[in-house]
């Protein structure tokens, strides 16, 4: 056996080099093709980018060339006249993502130390899941019943209160009496709070998770309690990447269209009142986009998408980049 | 008088309390809404849901059109958009270790997964439905593809990564070239975890509203034809819902229902599939 | 050193250097790799044994910022050549790692993975290749009848003769072990070892491991290596039995490292 072996091998060597060779070519092109197609797919994402600013922009230069930087500051909103301004839409949009994190930070604060710290572990998984599904119903589910169920209950219930005990005091005053209609500023935030506590939670819990036991271990084992673990040890360690978490939570807040656009009131009105109909950029563009007539009406609209497309980008980016830093740092406290 | 270790009991006690509050709003808030589905979406979904057109106000209708053109269109767009980001999550894991194209791709595609999706619509608006001149099916399942790009291309590089590099190495230790290593080998190891990606992208699209606004618009009556505008569910939720006639409403609840229900299976189905593959790996 | 002269060398190391970044991993390393012998290369963790042996495949080309310097002679023909075709070269030199790496594919592909890059065989032909790489890996008997199962369903001590039989089956003449049961329990190692001897009827072998035990059995000639340098090379039974360097005898006896 071994020497008729031996020969074998030595044929099959023979054969295998030529044939080998002859495959050689083919394989280095398919190589090639295979890498080009990977990297021009990966290119593909940056065109896409570039491709979206350059189609917004010219898409506004007609509003940009009539209104320029005064567009930015202007409360008109005409299209009868063809005048128009983005401050009503741009300041509705800030505003209600200001509330959504005011109200969303801390709760997904509390539900991501649940998680991670005191939750039962047979409970860790479902609960964790059951998050993530509240992250994964449609926004416009969230519109729909903020429309039908939320927005009767909170004129009907809150809203009055508000008004008489709020709505009196004399700094806040003003910004919480009104209608108590249950549709306006103040209702599309506490929705889109609603909308993004499972987003900034599920962050901040996978980041609560990179802290290692050995440290939370080390921590408890001089008598520390479960909350100042967290307070002392936890939060610090992971301080970029809760940020991190709480951008991202807000990149979302400020494109949100659907659940705002039921609730907000769609109104071209700045009124100092959060119990006001206003409207935010996105339900500005829901709304009237397509019924828009005349050139300027629709680029003035598309305008205002490059708005929203800008201040997202800077939002996310900053948020991106501090989540790379976590990762990267493994949460150093510098 | 508290003495300091009392204090900072009640301090931890305080401080877990309203976590767990916490825990249950955020809980409350997915019952409540999942109860206001099933109670004014049950009542609502009849067959004649699914065997009738979108009706005009005051009359007898369904939604057949409507979870026809959604199911088009999602599935255009999964077609459209997940080779594209298959190849260029592949790129970033297997490739993209020297030069600037990953990192830069990296990062503009983390951007672009949280980026606001009317903001596509208006886009594919800009560079497509203005230059054919209509509204169309295939601008609304183009709006679609690039939702789901980037959603793929982050799952696909996140699963290779997992993938051991000693397996590459056995790879390549008997000599297989690269794109037999990447398709044969380390793609395979990781199918569960992109298939998993690939349904949560698709759930992610069924339910997407803003940007089939201003691309595939709405159509009243059945159509089939691509290069018109089609009708899809969340629009017509979107129309219904915002209209005062009381018939139209109640068949926006029952899409509403239909589409919840149908985000909340896949996000399920994809996460028992990547437990067990998960597991027996 | 006597004992080369008498077998011919299958791979000879001249000038070996290796860098990963600006860290020098190997220094100036020479040795001659004898023909169907067993070599193996000791040393303590990061002394480079692992390094060495990645660079006879250039294994290491797969990352960014590492390389190697000097001559790698394999038929002649200089491994680190970069005009070297590396599937050529790799076809001539098999690998197996330290944990089992198991295609996610069945049994039966695992193995035709790698023949199918270089030979186009009959459907007939490749059962017999199947069956004559198991066989000698000495797994044949007990997968013969689930062929078409994943080979990732295998225990671990069988999955890693897979990876053997899957090296061999492209009919290398050089094997590279690289601590091939670091991860395995004692019958399944016992098992490896077995097989190791029978191996090295038909191929070259070079095996890396950190169990002096296992190189005290198994191999006919080796290399203790510390901090990137060959500190002595040699017979394993004038190494283990009258070391020439200090080093060797305090690391052998256990005094060090």
């Amino acid at each position: 056996m071994p020497p008729d072996y031996t020969k074998k091998l030595q044929s099959i060597t023979m054969k295998s080099t030529l044939l080998h060779q002859a495959r050689l070519k083919q394989q280095i092109w398919l190589d090639m093709l295979f890498r080009g197609l990977t990297r021009t797919s990966a290119f593909g994402v940056l065109v896409l980018l570039v491709a979206i600013i350059v189609s917004l922009v010219i898409g506004s230069m007609p509003a940009i060339n009539a209104f320029g930087f005064g567009f930015l500051t202007s409360t008109e909103w005409n299209p009868v006249t063809d005048e128009f301004g983005a401050l009503v839409p741009i300041v509705g949009t800030l505003v209600t993502s200001a509330i959504a994190l005011l109200i969303g930070i801390p709760v997904s604060f509390g539900i991501a130390i649940f998680l991670t710290e005191l939750s039962p572990r047979v409970l860790r998984r479902p609960l964790g899941i059951a998050i993530e599904l509240l992250a994964g119903i449609p926004s416009i589910i969230y519109g729909m019943w903020g429309l039908f169920v939320f927005a009767p209950l909170f004129a009907d219930h809150f809203e009055p209160w508000i008004n008489d005990h709020i709505g009196t005091l004399p700094m806040l005053g003003p910004f919480f009496s009104g209608p108590p209609m249950g549709i306006g500023v103040l209702t599309a935030g506490i929705i889109l709070a609603i909308m993004i506590i499972p987003f900034i939670a599920s962050v901040m819990r996978d980041v609560f998770e990179v802290v290692p036991p050995m440290l939370k271990e080390s921590a408890y084992g001089v008598g520390a309690t479960t909350w100042e673990v967290v307070m002392k040890i936890v939060l610090p360690y992971t301080r970029i990447g809760v940020v991190g978490g709480i951008m991202l939570g807000l990149g979302r807040a400020l494109g949100e269209t659907m659940a705002v656009t039921f609730v907000i009131g769609n109104a071209h009105e700045l009124s100092k009142s959060l119990l006001m109909p206003g409207n935010s950029i996105s339900s500005a563009l829901a709304n009237e986009f397509t019924e828009a007539v005349g050139d300027l009406y629709t680029s003035a609209l598309i305008e205002l998408g490059l708005i929203l497309f800008f201040i997202t980008f800077v939002v996310l980016s900053l948020a991106r980049l501090m989540l790379y830093k976590l990762g990267k740092g493994e949460g150093q406290t510098t | 008088m508290l003495t300091l270790y009392t204090r900072r009991r009640i301090i931890n006690v305080t401080g877990l309390l309203v976590s767990m509050l916490a825990m249950a709003f955020g809980l409350f808030w997915l019952c409540w809404i999942l109860l206001t589905l099933l109670t004014h979406g049950l009542t609502a979904l009849t067959p004649a849901v699914f065997a009738q057109m979108t009706p005009p106000p005051g009359s007898d209708g369904g939604l057949l059109n409507a979870i026809a053109g959604t199911l088009i269109m999602s599935l255009l767009g999964t077609l459209i958009g997940t080779p594209i980001g298959i190849m260029a999550g592949t790129y970033l894991a297997e490739f993209g270790q020297r030069g600037w194209l990953a990192p830069v791709t990296r990062f503009i595609n983390d951007i672009l997964l949280s980026a606001p999706s009317i903001v596509i619509g208006l886009f594919v608006y800009e560079a497509y439905v203005i230059r054919v001149g209509h509204f169309s099916g295939w601008a609304g399942a183009l709006a679609l593809a690039i939702i789901v790009i980037p959603v793929v291309i982050r799952t696909t590089e996140n699963m290779l990564r997992l993938i051991p590099n000693t397996l590459r190495e056995a790879a390549a230790a008997l000599g297989a070239p690269q794109w037999k290593i990447v398709s044969f080998v380390t793609l395979r190891a990781a199918r569960a975890g992109i298939i998993t990606g690939i349904m949560l992208a698709i759930a992610r699209i069924s339910g997407e509203t803003a940007p089939l606004l201003f691309t595939a618009l709405n159509n009243q009556f059945w159509s089939a034809d691509m290069n018109s505008p089609l009708a899809n569910l969340p629009v017509v939720i979107f129309q219904f819902a915002m209209s005062p006639y009381e018939d139209w409403q109640h068949l926006a609840w029952a899409g509403a229902l239909l589409i919840t229900l149908s985000v909340l299976t896949l996000n399920i189905l994809a996460r028992i599939l990547f437990r067990q593959s998960a597991t027996t790996h | 050193m006597k004992s080369e002269t008498v077998h011919t060398p299958k791979v000879i190391v001249r000038d070996l250097n290796f860098f990963y970044g600006n860290y020098r991993a190997l220094k100036d390393i020479n040795l001659d790799i004898a023909e169907k012998m067993v070599t193996a290369f000791i040393g303590p963790s990061g002394c480079g044994k692992s390094t060495l042996l990645r660079t006879f495949n250039r294994m290491y080309q797969l990352y960014p910022k590492q390389k190697a310097t000097g001559q790698i002679m394999l038929d002649g023909s200089n491994v680190l050549d970069p005009k070297q075709d590396l599937n050529m070269l790799r076809a001539k030199i098999g690998m197996v790692f330290q944990k089992p790496t198991p295609f996610p594919m069945s049994i039966y592909d695992n193995i035709a993975f790698g023949v199918k890059l270089y030979e186009r065989l009959s459907r007939n032909e490749m059962d017999e290749r199947v069956e004559w790489a198991l066989k000698k890996a000495a797994l044949w008997g007990e997968v013969s009848n689930k062929l078409k199962q994943s080979g990732t369903s295998l225990s671990g001590g069988q999955q890693q003769r897979l990876c053997i039989a899957r090296a061999i089956a492209v009919k290398p003449q050089v094997l590279l072990l690289d601590e091939p049961t670091s991860a395995l329990d004692p019958i399944s190692t016992a098992h490896i070892e077995k097989l190791i001897d029978e191996l090295k009827k038909d191929f070259t072998i070079v095996i890396v491991t950190h169990n002096m035990q296992q190189a005290a059995r198994i191999s006919d000639f080796t290399a203790y290596m510390y901090l990137g340098d060959l500190i002595e090379f040699g017979d394993t039974s004038t190494v283990f039995t009258n070391p020439k360097r200090k080093e060797t005898e305090d690391y052998i006896t256990g005094r060090f490292g």
